[in-house]
């Protein structure tokens, strides 16, 4: 094969690289009455909440005529490869959904604009902070939510055991799970993840830390550990169905709680929506803990591309989609994730519906919150080492001082 | 290459020699039919030529190119050169997802001739339906990877999937197949290989129907039972079949990925991480494009190696008619 064309593909290629790495130049320089379309990439609307999106993107266009906004609504799932995919080709929409724990590696990639002028008064102050870096505001929380314990009534009366309350301790739960169980019916008397999120909560349940005080090497390989990851596995098979049973296939659990097979769920407050009248009698309580109470808060935000042409439409989206008076609203009487407002009173409406009876505890939850740990680019990494780990511990191939030991060497090779 | 070009040059035929004829010729013709009939080959190529431009020899090199860069998909690249090889090379994952392809080839190579073979050797012979049959088999060939690895999973199910509940009846405790580190690779296997059975009966099926049949006829008028005609006619006369079979089970061996993805993600616990699951996420899901880039060439340059080896082998072993 003659070598000179390849070599001169090679060079136009590397030419081709390399323009297209610097062709990326925003200019923010629209006038206020020229027709912009921007777009806007979401999950958090994504299983149920599409039609309350639409809602407030019609409030929007009809306040801004001159906007337009262009709506792509992925699942969860596949959300985050999707976005690193358009981002490495350049082709992100303006305004995309972020999750708190991929803002850091964001914003040192330089893929999201400092946002400027923002009337920061109109949201709940911890939550904006948490999006700040340097002193500059990355991105605008939408929404916040969290996981608490939910539960089906008539479950509980039939195995005479009473209500979950806020002071339960993990001895409690077992102690009802084992007495709601029956095999034979198909019935389970808990489910909860063996995964990474329940896990770095278990683990402050117990008192014990994930990642040490400087950040550069983990904790979690500790008495504590073993306890939250012993709690975690050893559930699955006495009263929670296993991975072979269907444990980890999305919508698994919520089908069996709706079925009315379930006794306690682990689960966020954006599926409440969905239960509705099936099962029949349910509520929720804030998770028990075991020497303290602690509960996953998440939340969600809206950042603008760094490369945006229109940053100025796109900034007035991301603002108007999270904190604007018709989406509170809307959230609140769809029963979506919380708005992330400083305004207590517009949540007030959210606190008087019933079904769950019990709403209080979404707040009561947030009185001791667990923040997942963040290590940066190797996040992913850190996530499937600790799953791994744990999916060991379930299946009782490893124990859970051997696994933890594993996991946290590597993750401790990630850190330096 | 030398030895499909020996195997040519060693019957010169008709064709050798009108090529010798016509040869001046060629060479006395002017620059513009040259031109001419370069531009008639071009035009015939393009529809092939312009979208294997685009869409591997552009990725090819861009991908080189990313291979000797740290990049995380969203920031701008970083120069280290080969670094990203050095770094795989010794890295645990990388070893692992090499090892357990060739884990996946071994396993499946033999299942998939063996199988395939029995297959095509029972439908050369004269059963009814044998039409039907034939695509019967082809079937879950042109059936996709996804339908095929749900069904599979649904059917190697631990706790209720048929397979199991088959050897609950006759007294044995099926494994715990996609759930048990042990047996993940198993199942991929088996899956895979019923698969692909139908694709290998189709070349197999061809290369038989092409032996002639008196070298059957003399050979059983020589006293040859079933078997010294197996091994002595069939298999030998089969051979560049078997080639071809066996220089594309490895090429696809090595690149199995969709089957894995759907049956297993590389789990449980990296038991099933294959190399192309492995590009897969370090790109994806670990932001790591450079060591996913250099991985796919390692691949590539790994797949060249194994198949001029057995090019050069096939000498030893192919016999062309």
């Amino acid at each position: 094969m003659n070598k000179k064309p390849l070599a001169s593909l090679g060079l136009a290629l590397t030419a081709i690289l390399a323009m297209s790495g610097c062709g990326s130049a925003a200019s923010s320089n629209v006038s206020s009455t020229e027709k912009v379309t921007i777009k806007y990439s979401n999950f958090i609307s994504n299983g149920g909440n599409e039609k309350n999106l639409d809602t407030i993107v019609q409030a929007f266009e009809k306040a801004n005529p001159n906007i337009t906004v262009q709506v792509t609504t992925l699942p969860y799932k596949d959300y985050t490869t999707a976005l690193q995919t358009d981002l490495a080709a350049g082709t992100q929409a303006d305004t995309f959904d972020i999750e708190y724990a991929n803002l850091r590696s964001y914003v040192a990639n330089g893929a999201v604009a400092p946002l400027e002028g923002v009337d920061g008064s109109k949201y709940k102050q911890s939550l904006l902070q948490s999006y700040q870096s340097d002193g500059k505001q990355y991105a605008l929380p939408s929404s916040f939510s969290d996981v608490i314990l939910y539960y089906n009534k008539a479950l509980f009366d039939a195995a005479k055991v009473a209500y979950p309350t806020a002071s339960w301790t993990w001895a409690d739960e077992t102690a009802a799970a084992k007495k709601i169980t029956d095999s034979a019916a198909g019935v389970y008397g808990d489910f909860q993840n063996v995964s990474f999120y329940e896990f770095y909560k278990a683990l402050a349940q117990t008192g014990g830390k994930f990642l040490n005080d400087d950040g550069k090497s983990v904790a979690f390989n500790s008495p504590q550990g073993i306890k939250a990851a012993e709690w975690l596995a050893g559930k699955s098979g006495t009263t929670m169905p296993t991975p072979a049973q269907g444990a980890g296939t999305p919508d698994f659990d919520t089908k069996l709680f709706k079925d009315g097979k379930l006794g306690m769920l682990h689960s966020g407050i954006w599926v409440a929506s969905s239960f509705a009248d099936s099962p029949k009698s349910w509520d929720i309580a804030v998770e028990p803990g075991d020497t303290q109470k602690a509960s996953a808060e998440f939340s969600n935000a809206i950042g603008v591309s760094a490369n945006s042409k229109n940053k100025a439409a796109a900034q007035k989206w991301a603002e108007y989609m999270t904190s604007s008076d018709v989406m509170a609203q809307t959230r609140i009487s769809a029963g979506w994730e919380l708005p992330a407002t400083s305004d207590d009173s517009v949540l007030k409406p959210y606190l008087a519906k019933d079904k769950p009876a019990n709403r209080k505890a979404i707040f009561d939850a947030l009185d001791n919150v667990a923040l997942p740990p963040v290590i940066g680019d190797n996040q992913q990494k850190m996530v499937d080492i600790i799953n791994n780990a744990l999916g060991e511990v379930e299946a009782k191939r490893s124990s859970a001082a051997d696994a933890l030991k594993g996991a946290a060497d590597q993750i401790n090779a990630l850190l330096k | 290459m030398t030895a499909l070009q020996d195997s040519r040059s060693g019957s010169p035929g008709p064709t050798a020699t009108t090529k010798r004829h016509r040869g001046p010729e060629v060479r006395r013709k002017t620059t513009g039919t040259r031109l001419k009939y370069g531009l008639t080959v071009a035009v015939f190529l393009i529809p092939s030529a312009l979208p294997l431009l685009f869409f591997t020899i552009i990725p090819m090199f861009s991908a080189f190119w990313i291979s000797l860069n740290q990049w995380n998909l969203v920031g701008p690249m970083k120069w280290v050169g080969l670094g990203n090889y050095g770094k795989l090379i010794g890295d645990p994952g990388t070893q692992g997802a090499f090892l357990h392809t060739i884990y996946y080839i071994v396993g499946y190579l033999p299942l998939v001739y063996i199988g395939g073979l029995a297959i095509a050797l029972a439908l050369n012979s004269r059963i009814r339906g044998r039409s039907m049959m034939r695509g019967l088999y082809f079937l879950p060939v042109v059936t996709s990877w996804i339908v095929v690895a749900l069904v599979w999973r649904w059917l190697l199910n631990p706790s209720t999937g048929i397979v199991n509940w088959l050897l609950g009846l006759i007294g044995v405790t099926g494994p715990g197949w996609w759930t048990d580190p042990a047996w993940s690779m198993p199942s991929i296997i088996v899956a895979s290989a019923w698969k692909d059975l139908g694709f290998v009966m189709v070349i197999l099926l061809a290369g038989l129907q092409a032996i002639p049949e008196d070298l059957y006829e003399a050979a059983t008028v020589d006293g040859a039972g079933r078997w010294r005609r197996l091994f002595s006619i069939t298999l030998p006369m089969l051979s560049p079949s078997t080639f071809f079979v066996i220089v594309l089970s490895l090429i696809n061996g090595f690149q199995v990925f969709d089957q894995v993805y759907a049956m297993t993600g590389g789990g449980p616990n990296n038991s099933s991480q294959v190399v192309v699951q492995q590009i897969y996420d370090l790109t994806f899901r670990y932001g790591r494009a450079g060591e996913a880039s250099a991985l796919s060439w390692l691949l590539f340059l790994f797949i060249l190696v194994i198949t001029l080896i057995q090019v050069r082998g096939q000498k030893k072993w192919v016999h062309y008619a």
